[in-house]
């Protein structure tokens, strides 16, 4: 009979887990922190059909895959997605709805319930309907609102997401109130990655120390008092805290990531490392992407890490951090993530602080995603992606000289 | 509904039902019962999916112990004590609820 704490926890042994299906890029809104690529308008026409994804499907399923994703861009974008959640119903996944809530009408809710879908993710990035409509270029504050009821009044499980930023980070009073008000069950405020868009943007967006530690407490007082009614998360602002995420569980260990086009990476961001191949799942089976494709062996282990980490006794626990804020930052994705202290290169990551909260420093419109920022800022690449300046990544005065603002 | 304040430990008359939050079921690829709820798994043993499995709302605790025994015979005292273990950490991770 049962041993004390005898509940198992999952490792992957060697399982990719968690497959997410970034259905499409496109997207109705346009928020400055999105963490699709930079040039996302380079490969609009080469969407995955319903055949190959529903391949993808079966194909994750068989390499164990669980949990499953559907994200983008705004997945509600593609018409077959009620289709695409029955398959990963029937083939039985769990099913997840990433969305910003753009095209959630109350029909595509009973289509995607009877389909299976089994919880809704919603992001919303403020209290305020003002905040709302101008940081993600629409008016979309009244119709997330409308779209959170909905999801509850159909009995869906529902994830609140709420990306953190300077403009937010003294909300969590009035976005917890929301929340309790939607009767959501879980809440998450995401301490936003600062890649692609949000590097752009990283010095408006990046909060103070002061602010973080004011949202923590605020937070932390909301545990208390909801117990369990609530689960709030507070992913960690990993530029302040010495140490860095243990990004993916490691990569390549549980996380699959397939991009519109069918490219297979180990996260969201993966394919801003340069020299890395990424072929996609028109060309291999997602079995040889997971098991042999040389992107996903790369980082594997520990072989590969830096002496900092190698000879770390925290290896274990943070894998050495993320790959890709490495390469970003430092140019090298091997090294040690600059957000740990211990790493040569963490006077980048006190530097940007420092830059974002200078006294004095002028503000900058924020730079907004669309399709015409992203084909000038596609068109210098390099500096997108953080990886021109001197190591100090996209140094967004640099980017704005070559990109007209949406000004907000 | 739910048992949110002042948690007690489970007593013999009670009855348990799965969080609706949660979906409990059989995973072959991972050859053990799984929770699977908004981004997480969770893999049972044996014993932990055998308790779950009738936390369906209508059995007392009393009556789940007397099936875990006639399923593991041997020693009745130790797997009661366990199930009561079980209910007392499984209602305190969320993942079963005190039906009223
Ligand atoms: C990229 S979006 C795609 C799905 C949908 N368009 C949406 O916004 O929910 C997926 C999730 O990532 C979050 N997100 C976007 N940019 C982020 C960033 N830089 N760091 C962390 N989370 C981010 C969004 O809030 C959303 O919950
Ligand atoms: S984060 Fe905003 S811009 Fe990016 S995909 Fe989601 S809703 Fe669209
Ligand atoms: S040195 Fe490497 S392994 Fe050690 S804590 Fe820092 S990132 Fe993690």
């Amino acid at each position: 009979m049962p041993k004390d704490g005898s509940v198992v926890r999952l490792d992957g042994q060697g399982k990719p887990l968690w497959l997410v299906l970034e259905l499409t890029y496109r997207c109705p809104l346009k928020c400055p922190w999105c963490s699709n690529p930079v040039d996302y308008t380079r490969d609009a026409q080469a969407e995955l059909s319903t055949a190959e994804w529903k391949r993808v499907l079966r194909e994750g399923r068989e390499l164990g895959a669980l949990q499953l994703g559907f994200t983008g861009g705004e997945p509600l974008l593609r018409e077959d997605l009620e289709e695409l959640v029955a398959e990963a119903s029937a083939l039985g996944y769990y099913t997840n709805l990433i969305t910003s809530g753009v095209g959630l009408s109350e029909e595509r809710l009973l289509a995607l319930k009877a389909a299976g879908l089994n919880q809704i993710q919603l992001s919303l990035q403020s209290s305020e309907r003002a905040l709302t409509d101008t940081l993600v270029g629409a008016r979309a504050f009244d119709l997330k609102i409308k779209v959170a009821h909905l999801i509850k009044a159909h009995g869906f499980p529902m994830v609140l997401n709420v990306p953190v930023f300077r403009h937010n980070i003294g909300q969590v009073e009035e976005i917890l109130a929301l929340a309790e008000d939607i009767g959501v069950d879980y809440l998450e405020f995401a301490n936003i990655q600062y890649y692609n868009w949000a590097m752009v943007n990283r010095d408006e967006l990046l909060p103070s120390l002061e602010q973080l530690q004011t949202a923590e407490r605020a937070v932390q007082a909301a545990r208390e008092r909801l117990g369990q009614r609530m689960t709030i998360y507070f992913v960690i602002p990993d530029y302040y805290e010495g140490r860095p995420k243990a990004c993916m569980n490691g990569w390549g260990a549980i996380h699959l990531t397939i991009a519109p086009d069918g490219v297979a990476m180990p996260c969201q961001e993966a394919r801003i490392i340069e020299g890395l191949d990424f072929p996609s799942i028109r060309d291999k089976s997602l079995a040889w992407l997971w098991n042999e494709s040389p992107t996903f062996r790369k980082f594997r282990g520990d072989e590969w890490m830096s002496p900092t980490c190698r000879s770390c006794d925290e290896k274990e626990k943070d894998f050495g951090g993320c790959r890709c804020q490495a390469f970003l930052l430092t140019g090298d994705a091997a090294n040690t993530d600059p957000a740990c202290a211990r790493s040569p290169h963490h006077h980048l990551i006190t530097a940007a602080i420092a830059r974002a909260h200078a006294p004095g420093r002028r503000a900058q419109p924020l730079v907004l995603r669309n399709d015409r920022n992203a084909r000038l800022l596609g068109a210098n690449r390099g500096c997108a992606t953080g990886g021109c300046a001197d190591g100090a990544a996209a140094d967004s005065d640099a980017a704005l000289a070559v990109v007209e603002v949406d000004h907000v | 509904m739910t048992d949110t304040a002042t948690p007690s430990p489970p007593a013999a008359s009670e009855r348990y039902a799965l969080n609706p939050m949660y979906l409990f079921r059989w995973e072959p690829t991972q050859d053990s019962h799984v929770l699977l709820y908004p981004e997480g798994i969770v893999k049972l043993n044996q014993t932990a999916g055998d308790i779950i499995e009738r936390c369906d709302g209508q059995r007392t605790v009393a009556e789940l112990v007397a099936e875990l025994q006639l399923r593991y015979p041997g020693d009745d005292a130790r797997v009661a004590e366990g199930v009561y273990k079980f209910l007392e950490v499984f209602r305190a991770k969320g993942w079963i609820r005190r039906q009223a």
